[in-house]
């Protein structure tokens, strides 16, 4: 009989204990001395304060059926890794259970197991068997996952040797080969070229039209539209929304949304060294003058307001703002290095102005990406944190407005037809 | 849940196979769990052909780029051999029980070179595998099990040498030799146990990556390799007979080299030697179980 299901998580929770506790380096001298302080009196307080925990995961329950490809998105922390990590079992819940049938394949990473020194040829068949491949599987498809990778004359060269180019190609073409009936992938699988990732997600394609049940794990909502049919938005642990990808991406972008008021000092889904942040953004029309809505076609200048930790000027200075649909598609990309030949140094607090002399968006909502980067080292990167409402105007100058169906769609490009016969 | 619940689920384990795990899709069931059980040891047996895998690596990497490459097997102990019958047989003349002195210490050297080398190597390996242990489940048992066989290779080779040496000094085959695979299964064992163990204290405590050499060397002098068991003063005796190597070591001996000295081998201290490395093997297995689920969050 088979099982109705092919993943069933019962209330899964995973606690976690932070701070020196239970770092990997805590050594001997560390333990004992603890365990001299646990017999002082009213060393309990003491534990309960160094000993912080959180919950990774907080009673997640949700049913998958055989066949469904499901993503899971949520911000930076939200417990997406976590519950992959758990269903792999890769490490153990502290509380609640799941259940799955059917033969798992995790894909946490490409080339995991990877030896430099032994061959492609011994690698294919020590990664196979670290990612649960039959050695007679293996042989199987030996030849057919060789020519996948391109590699033919290198076989037996050792993967030190590899181009890192080959070397991605080999580890993707083993893991592709991979056939589970359930297909858990984190998002890391989406590194490398554009041409890689392609073929990642093309591959996932077939993968998913065989019928394999995926679970896919990313915070790429563009990858998630195209590719999963149903949703699993996980937030600080718990789990959310769970429906269609559509309404589940939806609820995700409002919930950036809903912390991206213009001032970002909190904003939590940001990634760089953090000495200097920005802090707001405003948007301003050409005269300077605050404004709440772009217009397409008018010029649209938006404020950065930045701080830094410590009062030295800030060498070397690049910042871009990066375009995003309602869904998260990229649209395009405003960087200071594009437009400004000489390195640029700022003082440590201030503001800076990006201006778009002639908007071209439609009527919608889009998000924007923030990045600052101070001598080639990523400071602030505010991923999708800003909201830009724009609203239609006069972009072609007709007094034409772009056609309904259209709105919100890609970009508004200047153009002019030839049209005398 | 219950605290009730959760033991009996604890009981059920992980891994529970369909009727024919082959065709059937396997049932998984994650949950928390603590004891040792069946489970372990199916799940254990369903990943043997990683087992052979991650055994090979470990045997094909340790001489590569190498120009003697698996000579070095040999090499080791014989050059062990050659500076302790220098030191300790020519200059310091320790006895060696009428033993010729390097047959005498190669006899000794032979499990020993094993031993350290597969503590070393197991109490090591799942901080060297962290790679795995973080993006990929199997049972973690098998990383330093297959530490342990790896060098196990190592030990086949040098065994070849003691052959030689054997046929050198003619020395005549005994009936004792029928004693060698029971000595090198509790020798295994043993090794595997010991290195299991610190391997799964390695992942918490890092000190245990510096206190492994010393171990092993305060180990080797306390294990009779350079000294023949009869050197030692008879009230001391008993305290060595809880050192499994020095009983296995005494034991070897009279198994390659023939002749019994019934003051310092007997068959029930063989036996305490095999009860010894059977109890350390379950209390390490155990222990290892108990860390395993946080290797994940803290390798």
């Amino acid at each position: 009989m088979l099982p109705k299901f092919a993943i069933k998580a019962e209330k899964v929770s995973k606690l976690y204990h932070l701070g020196a506790g239970n770092g990997a380096d805590r050594t001997l001298r560390d333990v004992l001395a603890t365990s001299v302080r646990r017999f002082k009196p009213g060393s309990k307080e003491l534990k309960a304060k160094t000993d912080s925990q959180f919950w990774a995961l907080e009673n997640v329950s949700f049913e998958i059926q055989p066949g469904e490809i499901v993503g899971v998105i949520g911000r930076n922390g939200a417990g997406k890794s976590t519950l992959l990590k758990i269903l792999s079992r890769i490490t153990e819940p502290t509380g609640g259970r799941a259940e799955l049938f059917g033969r798992i394949g995790s894909l946490l990473e490409v080339g995991t197991g990877f030896h430099p020194e032994l061959s492609g040829r011994e690698n294919i068949f020590l990664n196979g068997s670290i990612l649960g491949m039959a050695n007679r599987e293996i042989a199987r498809k030996f030849d057919e996952i060789v020519a996948f990778a391109e590699i033919e004359q290198f076989i037996d060269t050792p993967v030190k040797r590899y181009s890192s180019g080959m070397y991605v190609r080999l580890a993707f073409a083993v893991a592709a080969h991979l056939e589970p009936e359930i297909l858990l992938v984190d998002e890391v699988l989406a590194v490398g070229d554009a041409a890689f990732q392609k073929k990642c997600m093309g591959k996932m394609n077939e993968v998913s039209k065989a019928g394999r049940t995926i679970l896919f794990v990313s915070h790429n909502t563009a990858a998630l539209l195209g590719l999963c049919t149903r949703g699993l938005l996980l937030e600080c642990g718990k789990l959310t929304v769970d429906g269609e990808i559509e309404s589940v991406v939806h609820s995700y972008l409002k919930s950036l949304r809903a912390n991206a008021l213009n001032d970002l000092s909190s904003f939590p889904n940001r990634e760089g060294k953090g000495r200097v942040r920005v802090t707001s953004v405003a948007f301003e029309d050409k005269s300077g003058n605050q404004i709440e809505n772009g217009i397409s076609g008018q010029p649209l200048v938006i404020k950065l307001n930045y701080r830094s930790t410590d009062s030295k000027p800030l060498p070397n200075c690049r910042a871009s703002i990066a375009f995003y649909d309602n869904l998260g598609q990229t649209l395009f990309n405003c960087s200071s290095e594009l437009v400004i030949r000489d390195p640029v140094t700022l003082s440590s607090e201030g503001s800076i102005r990006c201006v778009i002399p002639q908007l071209p968006l439609s009527q919608n909502h889009y998000l924007l990406s923030l990045f600052l980067e101070v001598n080639r080292e990523i400071e602030d990167w505010v991923q999708q944190g800003v909201e830009l409402p724009v609203v239609d105007g006069d972009f072609y100058g007709t007094g034409r407005l772009y056609p309904d169906g259209w709105r919100g769609k890609g970009v508004l490009v200047n153009h002019q037809w030839i049209m005398t016969s | 849940m219950s605290s009730i619940e959760l033991a009996k689920k604890e009981q059920l384990g992980g891994i529970q196979p369909g009727q024919d795990a082959e065709h059937l899709p396997p049932h998984i069931v994650i949950e928390p769990r603590r004891l040792l059980g069946k489970a372990d040891l199916v799940e254990l047996w369903r990943y043997r052909e990683l087992f052979y895998f991650l055994t090979l690596r470990d045997v094909k990497v340790r001489y590569k780029q190498t120009v003697l490459g698996a000579a070095w097997a040999v090499l080791q102990p014989l050059f062990n051999m050659l500076i302790f019958t220098l030191i300790f047989g020519r200059l310091a003349k320790l006895p060696s029980d009428n033993i010729p002195y390097p047959l005498f210490a190669f006899a000794g050297l032979l499990p020993w070179t094993f031993f350290s080398n597969a503590v070393g190597a197991a109490g090591s390996s799942l901080v060297g595998n962290s790679h795995l242990v973080t993006k990929v489940y199997f049972p973690r048992l098998i990383i330093p099990a297959a530490s342990v066989l790896a060098v196990l290779v190592d030990f086949a080779f040098s065994f070849g040498l003691m052959v030689v040496l054997m046929a050198i000094y003619r020395v005549p085959l005994t009936i004792n030799l029928l004693m060698l695979p029971y000595l090198v299964l509790v020798t295994v064992t043993f090794a595997f146990a010991v290195g299991t163990w610190l391997a799964a204290l390695q992942v918490k405590y890092r000190d245990v990556r510096y206190v492994i050499p010393f171990l092993i060397q305060f180990w080797m002098f306390a294990t009779p390799i350079i000294y023949p068991t009869s050197m030692l003063p008879q009230q001391l005796r008993p305290l060595f007979a809880l050192n499994p190597m020095a009983g296995l070591i005494e034991a070897y001996r009279v198994a390659l080299l023939g002749g019994i000295n019934h003051s310092t081998f007997n068959i029930s201290s063989l036996l305490l030697v095999g009860g010894i490395t059977l109890t350390l093997l379950i209390f390490s297995a155990y222990s290892f179980r108990r860390m395993e689920k946080m290797f994940a969050d803290v390798i």
